[in-house]
């Protein structure tokens, strides 16, 4: 396991705000395509194939979301 | 033009009927090629080379007018330069190197890539020519052979496998006669009825999109490249420009799912995307329009005993990448020199279980790019589109994001890395020609290039090695006869070649070779035991001992 899943960020309230305001005032278009800049700079910044694929696994295996998660295809 | 239920004719040949039709017995041959399209032609015109009686059998008698594929990579040209055409088609075709991709109405590209990024070898990274030219110079070439017999509206309409042979039923205007043949190369195209008599699988994705084919000449300066537009300024989802030869250029749109067909191949349908794209003030004429839509698929095998399947009857993929005929010339060139030294007992049968595993592997390669390149261009769904979308915005701005953007990852030569017929590096090598992969092209004089010393055989290749262990290392070729023919080429670095960087040889270097031109092994010194090993583990020899799945072949 390459990837940290410990609580690494020192002010979470103030990075999660930030994430809000990632979307702040944009259509839901705009903002699944700032989701998604967001999502490759963050995977560019950490370039690493096996990190990233790790943290794919665990976002898709996290299932907050009322279960509709299946299982990812190998 | 395109016209649907009738096949447009470019040149028709004539039918002969068959010796076979009035003889008693079916006739054996060593081999059978069935199907006269590109991967058929080039396996009979390296199959010709080498000796064989060739019958090729063709349901049609034609050379289709039409477009089909039209590029072509370095590596197939290297192929054909084995084969005496390549300068034909580099000089007939439009050479490129450089692809552009735009995004909406931004006049400059958003990404750009070369098709040859190491530079100085003989061949570009790709040219661009119409299919029907390159069949009909394999044709030509062909007509140069005595033992080559090409049977136009002869149709295969059985097959049954025997112990020892295939026998093959064929249908002609004539009649129906039998052909036996000891090994038949199934190269019948995408519907390939052989691979329907013998009930086999083709599995794989279909996928949900119509393109537009136009070709148009018109006059227009522009750069020799391969331009491509996400949403571009003009209409079409995405579009595709390549200049063909005589003044022809082909135009490729992206139409969507839900379309009527036929309306939208109509001349007055198509003419607002050529305006689009290349000017309303330009005059232009229509070559050629035709729609299609593609699949991504394979055989799970390619060798059923002693049929054996290449080209578009073995595998499907997207055209984006050029993938296609590509990737069957890559067959061929895998196929022929096996089939070569088997039917010449140089060799066990089980190399040809190779041909199986290494085109299967060349296959699932490209059918994965071509998938990707087809999930890229055509998103299936909002947050793909999304992502899709998010690349191009940002590859405007910040490089991090342009090697994301693909419209298309072009065909290169696939390496083998994991194939049982490589010898693994137990030196360590900075760089170079890794086994399974095909030896780089390096200029060695004026015109003078590496891959034109390597053959139709196996090459023991001696690069800078030093005078002692030259001598060493011919001697040694020469004594290797009793397990197979090599031929020993000796060559040194002069002024600007570059031996040395490509092949890791400053110090000298050992590279055994395959007929089909990938490094089997290599080595720093000369070792004799080291050189015998490879060279039978290169033949299959190996894979017998080994036993396991390769024994499989009787
Ligand atoms: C729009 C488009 C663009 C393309 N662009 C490219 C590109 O740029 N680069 C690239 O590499 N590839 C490209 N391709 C793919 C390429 O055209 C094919 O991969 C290629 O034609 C396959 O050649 P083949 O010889 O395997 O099959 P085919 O060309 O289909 O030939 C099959 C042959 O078998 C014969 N046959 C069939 N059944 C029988 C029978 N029962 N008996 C006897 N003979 C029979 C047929 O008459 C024909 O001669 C493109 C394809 C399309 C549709």
């Amino acid at each position: 396991m390459k990837l940290s899943l410990e609580p690494r960020i020192e002010r979470p309230d103030d990075v999660y705000e930030l994430l809000l305001l990632l979307h702040d005032g944009l259509s839901r278009e705009a903002s699944e395509r700032a989701m998604a800049r967001l999502v490759l700079i963050l995977a560019n910044h950490i370039g690493d194939y096996d990190v990233i694929s790790e943290a794919v696994q665990a976002a898709r295996a996290t299932q907050s979301d009322t279960g509709s998660v299946e299982p990812r295809p190998t | 033009m395109s016209k649907a239920g009738e096949i447009p004719v470019r040149k028709r040949f004539p039918y002969r009927r068959p010796p076979e039709l009035d003889a008693a017995s079916p006739r054996r041959l060593k081999l059978l090629i069935v199907g006269g399209g590109p991967i058929g032609l080039t396996a009979a015109l390296d199959l010709a080379q080498r000796g064989y009686e060739i019958v090729l059998l063709n349901k049609l008698d034609i050379v289709a007018d039409g477009s089909k594929a039209l590029c072509f990579s370095k590596r197939t040209l290297e192929v054909y330069d084995r084969l005496g055409v390549g300068e034909r088609l580099v000089r007939e075709g439009v050479a490129w190197n450089l692809g552009k991709v735009f995004w909406g109405d931004r006049a400059e590209p958003i990404y750009e890539f070369t098709m040859l990024p190491i530079p100085d070898q003989k061949n570009p990274g790709f040219i661009n020519l119409q299919q029907f030219y390159l069949e009909e110079y394999l044709l030509d070439a062909l007509a140069a052979f005595p033992n080559v017999d090409i049977r136009w509206r002869n149709e295969v309409i059985g097959v049954e496998q025997r112990r020892d042979h295939v026998e093959v039923r064929v249908d002609t205007p004539d009649g129906a006669y039998t052909l036996a043949a000891e090994y038949v190369l199934a190269c019948d195209g995408s519907k390939s009825p052989i691979r329907g008599m013998l009930g086999l699988d083709f599995e794989g994705k279909v996928f949900e999109d119509n393109f537009l084919i136009a070709d148009v000449r018109f006059e227009q300066e522009r750069p020799t490249e391969r331009w491509f537009w996400f949403s571009p300024p003009f209409p079409g989802e995405s579009a595709l420009l390549h200049k063909q030869p005589h003044g022809v250029w082909r135009l490729d749109f992206q139409l969507g799912w839900n379309i009527d067909r036929d309306e939208a191949v109509k001349p007055e349908n198509v003419a607002p995307f050529v305006e689009g794209m290349i000017g309303k003030d330009v005059p232009y004429s229509f070559e050629w329009l035709s729609i299609y839509t593609f699949q991504c698929r394979r055989m799970a095998r390619f060798l059923h005993d002693r049929i054996l399947f290449a080209g578009d009857a073995a595998h499907l993929v997207s055209p984006f990448g050029a993938r296609g005929a590509n990737g069957g010339v890559a067959d061929v060139e895998n196929l022929v020199w096996k089939l070569d030294l088997v039917l010449k007992g140089a060799a066990p049968r089980a190399l040809l279980e190779s041909y199986d595993d290494e085109a299967t592997t060349i296959a699932d390669v490209n059918i994965l790019n071509s998938t990707r390149s087809t999930e890229f261009i055509t998103p299936k769904s909002r947050t793909s589109r999304a992502l899709r979308d998010a690349v191009l915005g940002l590859a405007q701005t910040h490089a991090f994001a342009r090697p994301f953007v693909n419209s298309g990852r072009l065909a290169t030569a696939v390496a083998t890395p994991r194939s049982p017929l490589n010898t693994p590096d137990d030196e360590s090598w900075r760089g170079g020609v890794a086994p399974g992969t095909p030896a780089i092209d390096a200029r060695l004089g004026d015109q003078e290039w590496l891959l034109a010393h390597l053959h139709n055989g196996v090459t023991l290749l001696a690069l800078n090695l030093p005078g002692p262990a030259i001598a060493r290392a011919r001697a040694l070729a020469r004594d290797l006869a009793d397990i197979s023919a090599v031929r020993f080429v000796s060559l040194r670095d002069t002024g600007a070649s570059s031996l040395a960087e490509r092949y890791d040889a400053a110090g000298g270097a050992l590279y055994l070779v395959r007929p089909d031109q990938y490094v089997a092994a290599r080595w720093k010194t000369v070792d004799e035991a080291k050189v015998r090993l490879a060279l039978k583990r290169l033949l299959g020899h190996m894979l017998v001992a080994e036993g396991a799945r390769y024994e499989a072949v009787a």
